[in-house]
């Protein structure tokens, strides 16, 4: 620990601007950093363009820049019934989220901050039970779910994705608690705060941002599970990559549609990676301070 | 799991706490384990099922598409993996697909993560555009990949580069991890980024304020407090990308002969072509135990490697 | 903040889609649940079936996937009994096959009581396909066979004929001719993607025309021997110098594009391509093509015969609906809906003889419709075989091993064109495979 003024009140510092007196001003890494970033996505840039394309117009060589744009893809899309899959995907998706939370929160802290014996075997196993490949669990996974009558049904979606991402986030958010300065817990317990306390008002303000990206992480997850997805539903439990994948014919041209309908299965999952980006930078400016 | 080397920087001592006050100390233990039951007991229950009819299956000879043919064979399944050549060569391939991706996604995840740790006009556009691969489907994003950027004729790769090159004929396992790359080296980015904003602005400031320049400072301050990130961020993306399917999936089939099949995929193919339930359990269960393997010795490594002495912040 | 919103938003999405998934939503009248591939045609159909939700009071939900995962999760679901589908989409592969293992419904007895079905419409090859023990398991919706597409315009600027019924060898100094790498057209297009169902199906034809087979009568396996080699360097050789780039990974689809954007002079490939070609907001080489029979050598026809067809698994419940589906969907007024609806290309071919007497569709079909229904009733293994074996199937093998050994011998073909390994080496790899197959059926017979 290096022999910081631990006195200096945390949230009222205003975080110091740090100057970097470089050969590569500022700017100049500004506009780098801009176009790596550009580059970057640049074939998700042209999925976008193509999502505006007549398929002709989607399979051109040279690739064509410019091209008359339509929404027919958007319409196919969404009359060949993407809104109910839509539905099933955000149920999925908020229920694990916000139950792995549950889960793997408490478990975290007995992990880390308060830790338990054998907490390198519980951290161990965790991780162990993503070993096991998924597709080679299918087959049991579908008899399992035969018998329980759990075929074509969101909660067996929301049972596994929430069993697969509990490692996940378990991992993640132990690697924030341990953060979590000592002297700050150490303080508040002298001052005779009982553990509710201590989480709401010391622990968690610090690892809000750690909480956010663990979530952004399993929304991310969750949407986008293909494999069980596609075996362990049907008609009714259906969720988004499934619909996606529909559009895949072995015989015609399917590329601008898909483009179209990867383009509004993403759309959700980025307006809310853009949210929690938001919070984790806010969290981050005010809590990063030690 | 045994491995008894994580570093543990918080001292809990059992003593002090008002709630164990009065309760002896093995229910203060009870009580220090309660929050972890929850997630330890779902997580059984929802996994281990599966794995020991996986295990069961593994002993069986069962083909789907012959009824009447299952019957226990026990250990023949698991000889037959170890004859078989294309076992070998999905094994290699696997290794070689997860080092790769990992390497080079987080050395990019980490340059991005530097570049973006800076003030600067629309960092958070920059930031969110550079997670968007991570958030489309993977699915999507293979074909993506295929479609666009590999083409023969109508990728932009040889748009740009010229040439009728195949690449996912020739090259096909660099096309299918150059497409792993670029979905996971946002993930990288994201854990990298949070470690480097957690890290303690006093500290840097003293140490610019000591004389050290850019280079020490990261070297000897950041880097350190990274480890942590970065041994996370390769423990977690080499556990998926091991497990990578979509990609190989969609882009090469495992092709052209063998050259890109990986461990999951070959599983696939005995489970959904050949219907065969028993090989395919086998192959996964020997999975499980090779990666366990491999992961022991691998977390041994790291944190040998990078370990945090004395809570260096 | 952040919390007040999730709870609010857990608690709208709950209402809104919590009965999605624990409960069937929509009014208590009966449901049924089709899994198809996910095909044009097939798209037509669900288009069109408000049409029979409104007739019957049926409602239909429709699970679509692309060929792959349609057929092993069909596969699963019918082999354990699973019951999630009431009609499944399956070929003239599994039909016989699951009708032997008892999975699938006779339908006899439905056609029966069926007035005006006319079952006898069907072309004789495909019906026989899709039968066990004379009788039939599932009803036709499209079918095809094979034959060679080529582009009018350049032979006539080559000053090159195409005869009517072409040999392999003339085919192939035609691609040479033809194959130009400086405008990037290749000489002739053929698949080369692995997947029993994908370069194989070309590929297998290729071999039968040369005298060869997978098996004998004995189920001996028959990869090694001179005619199959002969065949394989002949197609390995031929994509390679003259075929498509990219051959390796190219299938039906990557083969269409490449034809329909007219960057090859021929395209041997399923009849049904031809429905792309002359589609006007997907090809740019609408009416420059002439269909001729498949190539051939020894053979008097090499068409390969393929259907996919609707079946109904011994497990469903509602038989009667399930059978009302299955007979809208494949009957003569369903054709003609189509061809109305959204115009006569599109009309699911290849399996109602009736279809070729419809005025409107052999004048919009002009180019191909008589070279598709020669091909479809000529395609029989007494046509397309030089010896007789001991299976069904012409383009695969109708056993249920088949789709891992096709699958692992067209890995080896596709490693073979991409210039990977030898053709000699892919053929030793794929007897080794092909003989562990059939040795399992010489210790059974």
């Amino acid at each position: 620990m290096t022999t910081v003024d631990t006195a200096t009140p945390r949230h009222a510092a205003a975080p110091v601007p740090r100057k970097r007196k470089r050969r590569i001003g500022p700017i100049s890494l500004s506009a780098l950093t801009w176009v790596i970033a550009i580059l970057f996505v640049f074939p998700l840039i042209w999925m976008v363009l193509t999502s505006f394309k007549q398929e002709a117009d989607a399979y051109t060589d040279p690739p064509k820049l410019v091209f008359g744009p339509t929404l027919d893809q958007f319409a196919g899309v969404i009359d060949r019934g993407f809104l109910p899959y839509l539905a099933n995907s955000a149920f999925v998706t908020v229920l694990v989220v916000l139950i792995v939370l549950i889960f793997a929160i408490p478990a975290a802290y007995a992990l880390s901050i308060a830790p338990v014996k054998g907490t390198t075997n519980a951290l161990g196993f965790f991780l162990s039970t993503k070993m096991l490949p998924i597709v080679a669990a299918i087959i049991p996974l579908y008899v399992i779910s035969q018998n329980l009558k759990l075929l074509d049904n969101v909660w067996a979606l929301v049972i596994l994705y929430t069993s697969m991402n509990l490692p996940l986030a378990i991992w993640m958010m132990r690697s924030f608690f341990l953060e979590v300065p000592t002297e700050m817990m150490e303080a508040a317990r002298v001052d005779g705060a009982n553990l509710p306390t201590l989480l709401y008002k010391i622990i968690l303000p610090v690892v809000a941002p750690g909480i956010a990206a663990t979530a952004l992480i399993c929304v991310i997850f969750s949407w986008t599970e293909f494999f069980y997805a596609v075996n362990l539903t049907a008609a009714r439990a259906g969720t988004v990559p499934v619909f996606l994948v529909g559009f895949i014919t072995s015989e015609g041209l399917y590329w601008a549609q898909l483009a179209a309908a990867a383009l509004l299965a993403s759309l959700p999952v980025m307006i809310v990676g853009w949210i929690a980006q938001n919070h984790l930078v806010r969290g981050l400016s005010m809590g990063a301070v030690k | 799991m045994t491995s008894s080397v994580l570093p543990s920087n918080v001292a809990a001592p059992a003593t002090a706490t008002p709630a164990n006050k009065q309760a002896s100390a093995k229910s203060a233990a009870w009580r220090r384990r309660l929050p972890l039951l929850p997630a330890l007991i779902f997580t059984i229950v929802v996994t281990q099922i599966p794995f020991v009819l996986t295990v069961v299956y593994s002993f069986q000879s069962w083909n789907l598409v012959r009824p009447g043919s299952r019957h226990f064979v026990w250990l023949q399944n698991y000889v037959d993996v170890f004859v078989d050549s294309q076992f070998r060569t999905a094994l290699l391939n696997t290794v070689l697909l997860t080092v790769f991706s990992v390497l080079v996604s987080m050395l990019l995840g980490l340059g991005l993560a530097l570049l973006l740790d800076r003030k600067m006009i629309g960092r958070g556009v920059v930031r969110t555009l550079l997670i968007t691969p991570f958030l489309i489907l993977p699915a999507a994003g293979a074909l993506l990949w295929k479609t666009t950027m590999f083409d023969p004729t109508y990728g932009l790769l040889n748009f740009v580069f010229g040439g009728n090159t195949d690449w996912l004929a020739e090259w096909p396992l660099t096309s299918v991890i150059a497409q792993i790359v670029w979905q996971w080296t946002p993930f990288m980015m994201l854990l990298i980024l949070a470690g480097l904003q957690s890290q303690s602005k006093e500290v840097l400031e003293a140490a610019q304020v000591d004389g050290a320049n850019r280079w020490r400072t990261f070297a000897s301050i950041t880097l350190p407090q990274l480890s942590r990130y970065l041994q996370l961020a390769t423990l977690l993306g080499a556990i998926y990308i091991v497990n990578s399917f979509d990609a190989i999936f969609l882009m090469t089939q495992g092709g052209p002969g063998t050259a890109s099949t990986n461990l999951p995929f070959y599983i696939y193919q005995r489970a959904f072509q050949g219907f065969d339930i028993g090989q395919s359990s086998a192959m996964g269960v020997v999975v499980v135990i090779l990666t366990m393997i491999v992961a022991t010795f691998a977390l041994r490594l790291m944190f040998r490697t990078f370990s945090v002495t004395g809570g260096v912040k | 903040m952040r919390k007040a919103l999730t709870l609010f938003l857990v608690a709208a999405l709950l209402g809104v889609a919590g009965c999605a998934g624990a409960g069937a939503v929509g009014a208590g009248g009966r449901t049924l649940v089709v899994a198809i591939v996910a095909n044009p045609q097939m798209q037509d159909a669900i288009s069109l079936s408000g049409q029979f939700e409104r007739d019957t009071g049926i409602t239909l939900r429709f699970v679509t996937l692309p060929e792959n995962q349609a057929r092993a999760k069909i596969t699963a679901s019918v082999a354990t009994g699973g019951g999630e589908f009431d009609v499944v989409m399956i070929s003239n592969y599994e039909t016989p096959q699951w009708a032997k293992n008892g999975w699938l419904e006779n339908l006899e007895p439905y056609l029966k009581e069926s007035q005006g079905y006319d079952e006898n419409d069907f072309i004789p090859s495909i019906r026989t396909s899709l039968s066990y023990q004379d009788s039939l398991y599932a009803v036709p919706f499209y079918g095809e066979s094979s034959f060679l597409a080529y582009r009018k315009d350049l032979f006539d600027a080559a000053g090159l004929t195409m005869p009517a019924h072409p040999t392999w060898q003339e085919v192939a100094g035609f691609a040479a001719k033809l194959d130009d790498d400086a405008k990037d057209v290749a000489g002739i297009c053929l698949r080369g993607k692995p997947g029993w169902g994908e370069s194989l199906a070309p590929f297998t034809t290729v071999a039968n025309t040369f005298g060869a087979s997978w098996f004998d009568e004995d189920w001996n396996a028959r990869l090694n021997t001179p005619e199959f080699k002969k065949a394989a360097q002949f197609y390995v050789d031929l994509v390679r110098e003259h075929g498509e780039v990219g051959a390796s990974s190219a299938g039906f689809s990557e083969c269409g594009t490449r034809y329909g954007q007219g960057q090859a002079a021929m395209w041997y490939d399923a009849t049904v391509m031809a429905g792309t070609n002359e589609d006007e907001s997907s090809s740019k080489i609408v009416g420059k093509s002439g269909y001729v029979a498949a190539p051939v050598e020894q053979t008097r026809s090499s068409g390969w015969l393929y259907t996919w067809a609707l079946a109904m698994p011994k497990v469903t419940q509602d038989k009667q609906g399930a059978w009302e589906f299955m007979k809208w969907m494949t009957d003569k007024q369903f054709v003609k809906s189509v061809g109305t609806e959204f115009g006569w290309n599109r009309v699911p071919p290849g399996c109602r003889a009736s279809t070729y007497d419809i005025p409107e569709y052999t004048e919009a079909a002009k180019a191909y419709a008589q070279p598709t229904l020669d091909a479809i009733n000529e395609a029989t293994q007494q046509n397309a075989m030089a010896h007789p074996v001991p299976y069904p199937g012409i383009q695969f093998v109708g056993i249920p091993e088949f789709q891992d050994l096709g699958t692992r011998v067209s890995q080896q073909l596709s490693a073979a064109i991409a210039g990977q390994i030898t053709v000699d080496e892919a053929l030793a790899q794929s007897q080794e495979y092909a003989d562990t197959v059939g040795q399992a059926y010489r210790e059974t017979r």
